[in-house]
């Protein structure tokens, strides 16, 4: 086997964290994107721009912030929690932040893109809003939900920064591949941060021709 | 009645105070140029647009007031936009059902087999909507509606988008709606051919006010309201077929004891159309005509005279038990002195039938 088992370890750590964020993000981004796409409230803007935030911050920054929140003296342990830094939960919990935009933005804009008339059609035929939110928005919305899951799995997949701030580099916990990659080529082994680099590359190519193919509809630029 | 309205709504850049009560049957036509309010007051029945000060009352139900408001999927209405708005998820029967559905068994008065027979859709079932024609989409917008058993058909300017080949062919359709179901539908427009050939109630809107309503033989024939000034202005007269003439093309129809004479014998006797006969095309004489190449001569009163221009007069005239429009020239009206309550005759140069 030319990937270690600790290369191993670190790509099915990293594949794990993508899919628990994305799943995670799916399931926070989706009503929140849909509250966004259908608010008149005039302050939405400030909510956009905190949403925004992880696109124009270095990683670090957020990362060093995530680290003071999750870490052992900080206020979620003065209030009897755990601390999260340097642990597998604490990963997932600044990926969702650090992937949120990648998310919520093409969520947002599909449902926007669908505008009112086909749920007051919905309404006019005896549908109740949830209803119309199940049958008509979602499926309707199906290219952004596509776009939103291959962004935010593949922003996480890519993330350094802050998974070096609170995640450290704890192998089979912490160590995700771009960290192993990173790690490889600090010690010069460039073999190693080849073939690890190379599967990524392969990985992501594939499953961007799976998604592509699936659905021809489907712009990854578009957000 | 069947249907009380009343809306008082006060924004930046529109207004609109309307008092209404609707009958109980037949097609209640909402006319108006556009940005009159027709829409707003559509949405506003079905609970589409919220307006606070307001009060909509179906057969004794509440839908809304000050108080209460009653979400538009509990409405017992039908509702037809402007654009066709099929699902593009869904093929065509799909979006037939997705309406019926929801309709519990024992409320379901409209088949799907009904609607889509109707609406002649049959042969369009396995397509998917963005593969149909305008035409065909609208139709079976139209037929979404009608399949969920709606108390009152709502339909804002279901023709507006089409052209006027794909108006015709839809035409045909929402007469035989309007012969064949005993939904009371309220239909905004603001197409006079369209209002003359499916209105019976007429109500004028403009600038969020109603000028007047009522039947729309009245309404198109009283001289206070715009519409008998329009270049087309018409009258529209309900007659039922009597004989027919084979020989020579022509149909009889009975309209109160008139019976007028008009080209076309398509109709089966006993069948009951509208008449149609543009101002443009009456003119009066003192004395009934002999040797003349026209059929329809009447006699008729004279009601009610008004200047147009510089060189027309409205002449509006009573015909047996129907009011009648002649545009005439000023100069005809001065030499023949054409005064209200003088007897003279109509001469009907062209009727047109509406079926």
């Amino acid at each position: 086997m030319i990937l270690s088992d600790a290369d191993l370890t670190a790509l099915y750590l990293t594949l794990k964290l993508a899919l628990a964020s994305t799943i995670i993000l799916l399931a926070l981004g989706t009503p929140f994107a849909w509250w966004l796409a259908r608010t008149r409230w005039r302050y939405k803007f400030f909510i956009e721009a905190m949403i925004a935030l992880p696109l124009v911050l270095p990683p670090t920054v957020l990362g060093f912030y995530l680290l003071l929140l999750l870490g052992a003296n900080g206020p979620l342990s003065a209030i009897g929690a755990a601390p999260l830094a340097f642990t597998f939960s604490g990963l997932v919990i600044g990926s969702v932040i650090y992937s949120m935009p990648f998310v919520i933005q093409p969520l947002h804009d599909a449902f926007q893109a669908i505008g009112k008339r086909p749920l007051e059609v919905a309404a006019t035929l005896r549908a109740s809003p949830w209803d119309r939110f199940l049958t008509i928005a979602l499926p309707l919305a199906r290219p952004g939900f596509i776009t939103a899951s291959v962004l935010g799995f593949a922003h996480t997949i890519g993330e350094f920064g802050v998974v070096l701030m609170i995640g450290g580099n704890i192998p089979g916990q912490t160590q995700v591949l771009s960290i192993a990659i990173y790690d490889h080529v600090e010690s010069l082994d460039y073999a190693s941060a080849h073939w690890l680099s190379g599967a990524l590359i392969i990985l992501s190519f594939i499953m961007l021709v799976m998604v592509y193919a699936s659905n021809r509809r489907f712009r990854v630029f578009k957000i | 009645m069947s249907l009380d309205i009343s809306f008082n709504l006060q924004r930046e850049d529109f207004a609109m105070h309307v008092e209404l009560t609707l009958p109980e049957t037949g097609v209640t036509a909402i006319f108006g140029p556009s940005g009159s309010g027709k829409t707003t007051l559509l949405r506003a029945i079905a609970g589409l647009e919220n307006i606070f000060d307001s009060k909509v009352i179906f057969k004794g139900q509440c839908w809304q007031s000050k108080s209460s408001f009653v979400p538009t999927h509990l409405r017992p209405i039908g509702y037809v936009f402007q654009e066709p708005s099929l699902f593009p998820h869904l093929s065509i029967k799909q979006n037939l059902e997705y309406g019926l559905t929801r309709v519990v068994e024992k409320d379901r008065r409209v088949s799907l087999a009904n609607a889509v027979e109707l609406l002649d859709i049959d042969h369009l079932l396995r397509r998917q909507p963005h593969t149909l024609s305008g035409g065909e989409q609208q139709r079976v917008a139209i037929a979404r509606a009608l399949a969920v058993s709606p108390l009152l058909l709502l339909m804002d300017e279901p023709l507006s988008s089409l052209d006027n080949k794909l108006k015709q062919e839809i035409l045909p359709y929402l007469e035989s709606l309007h012969r064949e179901l005993t939904i009371p539908v309220i239909y905004v427009s603001h197409a006079t051919d369209e209002v003359a050939r499916l209105a019976d109630t007429l109500v004028i809107l403009k600038a969020g006010e109603i000028l007047g309503s009522g039947p729309i033989q009245d309404m198109l024939t009283r001289l206070d309201l715009p519409l008998s000034h329009r270049h087309d202005a018409e009258t529209l007269i309900h007659g039922t077929v009597i004989t027919t003439d084979p020989e020579f093309g022509l149909t009889s129809m009975a309209c109160g004891d008139l019976v007028f004479t008009v080209a076309g014998n398509t109709l089966a006797s006993g069948t009951n159309a509208r008449l149609r006969i543009a101002a443009q095309d009456v003119s009066l004489t003192l004395k009934k005509q002999t040797g003349t190449s026209i059929q329809n001569i009447f006699p008729a009163t004279v009601v009610e005279l008004q200047t147009e221009n510089h060189a027309q007069i409205m002449v509006k005239l009573q015909l047996g038990d129907f009011p009648l429009l002649a545009r005439l020239t000023r100069k005809s009206v001065e030499e023949l002195a054409i005064k209200p309550g003088m007897q003279v005759y109509a001469q009907i140069k062209s009727v047109a039938v509406l079926a």
